[in-house]
């Protein structure tokens, strides 16, 4: 092993790292505004990939420019399912835990089978796009496009997100709503509202993760089971609910992953990640960056 | 409440044997082998529910991870059969006595870690188990293994031609795990659960040992459902890693107390006898096409159960019991 390969994949897992974060982010984004984790989180972005490789083969859209109209329908989505279904878990007197895990469980459960039903389980492909198969070199370093600009792309969404939180009134919303969802009400926010929006904007991230994942990874109804439990671990290992801990958890899971995978079979290299969880919960059990 | 608390259990024990002695009685009218299959599986869920429920319910541990020690129970009772002839009655003890050791080896650390960071690491730990079997040659890596079969006899708990004997031990087991949990209900333990539950910080600062209960719980919930894999692997005599040690056999594992209610006596067997032959028939009747119409209708389901009765449907039948508590 030459100092070029370790280079070399550490470059490769930072910038996978970069899009775990931006795949995660909704979901630390939804369980801090209001202690709910979405089981279905895999499932959205495996929407989100279909949607991309059908704007691509029915209108070729570049998956660059259907992006944002994916982030956009998503948001949609992710607003709708918070009022038709998680609204209402929500409302559980009794054992409120486990009906929003099993509400939401149920729920990528049944989008997984609606999947199978629309799409067929066969796998799916963007064939051909300006970044597929290409690779830029910077100073020896050989790095795949599609990933170069999700990291890019995870980068500018992360800088966003934090302007959006800290500077608009949305956000500030938000921060209100989180810290004391009964007292908003006396301030004239309609806590229903940002619970939906957070969701939809939560859900929106996972959109633009799906629409860049759909260029480089096959598309198949179970993909998004696998994303979820490196999101989960993303989320927890950052510290649950915290934005920065997504960013900061998605670049710790890509750099283990990418020296895992040097020193173990490449079917192993999800071990080192769930260790490494397991390591920094055992020392803060709250993660990272979690309040403790 | 002490007497009213008390006359309700020996009900409930009552019930019980009538629900039992019942159930021993359907394969006598029921020869269909395909409804036969779907009573066995029944009961294996509402046995490894109630034992899940152990844990999870009465004590608050909510594991998203016990596939792992169905698979350790599975692949235990399978690895000593196939490679060195032994048993499965002593396979399953085997594996049920590893598994409550490494569930409480893991309890160690594991158990300092609250709700959500708690779920996530057992779910983290089974799938650690499961890509570590998934690499180990010797025992089938992801293929699986095949048991071998060597005839029909009750000492080697395999069965050809009938699959009454796989029944009565489902049964039997259902009632065991039903029967530990209606006694550990009223000991010492069953209090401490539920105080460690509700509230573990009041719980400590009057005398329970909370860290303690943790680990009972976790080590009679393991071996209870390391009992249930190694019946599994009997009964379908082939296994394979993901079937039996993956993440969503944990959730399914869990569903049947989820639906029926968590934390109670009956929810784990009623949510398994309502859930099971649903899921059993929609699979061969919408399913078959693989175009996954059950999987929309199970997944329904569970959203509407979960959404309209967060007690469970054991909510439906008393009311008058949950006041009580």
């Amino acid at each position: 092993m030459t100092t070029e390969t370790i280079i070399q994949s550490l470059a490769s897992g930072l910038l996978m790292g970069l899009l775990y974060g931006l795949i995660a982010v909704g979901l630390a984004l939804i369980f801090g505004l209001m202690d709910v984790v979405n089981f279905a989180h895999g499932e959205f972005l495996m929407i989100a990939m279909y949607a991309t490789f059908f704007l691509f083969a029915f209108f070729a859209i570049d998956p660059l420019l259907s992006a944002p109209l994916v982030a956009a329908a998503l948001f949609v989505f992710g607003a709708l399912i918070y009022l038709l279904i998680v609204r209402f878990a929500m409302r559980a007197k009794a054992n409120a835990g486990m009906v929003q895990i099993f509400a939401t469980f149920g729920l990528a459960i049944v989008m997984r089978g609606l999947a199978q039903l629309l799409f067929t389980p066969d796998y799916r492909s963007v064939t051909h796009s300006w970044l597929g198969g290409k690779t830029v070199s910077i100073a020896g370093i050989f790095l795949p496009e599609p990933q170069l600009v999700g990291a890019l792309v995870s980068i500018a969404a992360f800088a966003g997100l934090y302007f959006f939180i800290n500077r608009t009134d949305f956000g500030r919303a938000l921060e209100a709503t989180r810290e004391d969802p009964g007292a908003v009400a006396l301030v004239g926010i309609d806590k229903n509202r940002v619970f939906a929006l957070g969701w939809g904007l939560g859900a929106a991230l996972v959109g633009l993760s799906g629409a860049i994942m759909a260029v480089f990874f096959y598309i198949y109804p179970d993909v998004g089971a696998s994303f979820a439990l490196i999101a989960y671990v993303t989320v927890a290992l950052g510290g649950f609910g915290s934005v920065f801990g997504a960013f900061a958890g998605g670049i710790v899971v890509g750099l283990v992953e990418a020296t895992t995978a040097l020193v173990l079979p490449p079917s192993l290299k999800s071990v080192g990640i769930y260790a490494v969880y397991l390591l920094v919960v055992f020392i803060r059990p709250r993660g990272l960056f979690g309040s403790m | 409440m002490d007497k009213d608390f008390s006359s309700r259990r020996r009900r409930d024990l009552i019930i019980a044997a009538v629900l039992a002695a019942i159930a021993a009685l359907v394969p006598l009218f029921v020869k269909d082998v395909y409804v036969q299959n779907i009573m066995i599986l029944t009961l294996m869920y509402a046995a490894l529910s109630q034992s899940w429920n152990i844990l999870s319910g009465y004590c608050g541990q909510i594991s998203l991870g016990h596939a792992l020690y169905f698979g350790l129970g599975a692949y235990t009772t399978a690895l000593l059969f196939m490679k060195f002839g032994v048993p499965p009655w002593f396979g399953m003890i085997a594996g049920g006595l590893i598994s409550a050791a490494i569930a409480m080896a893991l309890g160690y650390p594991c158990f300092r870690l609250g709700g959500h960071y708690f779920a996530i690491a057992t779910i983290v730990i089974a799938e650690i188990a499961l890509l570590l079997i998934q690499n180990w040659d010797w025992a089938g890596a992801a293929l699986g293994i095949d048991i071998p079969v060597r005839g029909d006899s009750w000492l080697k708990f395999q069965f050809t031609r009938s699959k009454l004997p796989y029944f009565y031990f489902a049964l039997v087991l259902a009632c065991v795990a039903w029967f530990v949990t209606w006694w550990l209900e009223d000991s010492k333990w069953g209090f401490w659960w539920r105080a460690v539950k509700d509230n573990p910080q009041a719980a400590e600062s009057l005398g329970v040992d909370v860290f303690n209960s943790k680990m009972g719980a976790a080590a009679v919930s393991a071996f209870l459902v390391a009992v249930g894999g190694s019946f599994y692997a009997q009964f379908v005599s082939y296994i394979d890693p993901e079937s039996v040690m993956g993440f969503q056999f944990s959730l399914l594992m869990a569903l049947p107390a989820v639906l029926g209610g968590i934390g109670t006596l009956w929810g784990p067997a009623l949510g398994a006898v309502i859930l099971i032959p649903l899921t059993e028939l929609t699979r061969s009747y919408i399913g078959g096409s693989g175009r996954g119409v059950d999987l929309i209708v199970y997944g329904s389901l569970i959203i509407l159960i979960s959404l309209a009765l967060p007690r469970g449907l054991v909510s439906l039948f008393s009311s008058r019991k949950g006041a009580a508590r």
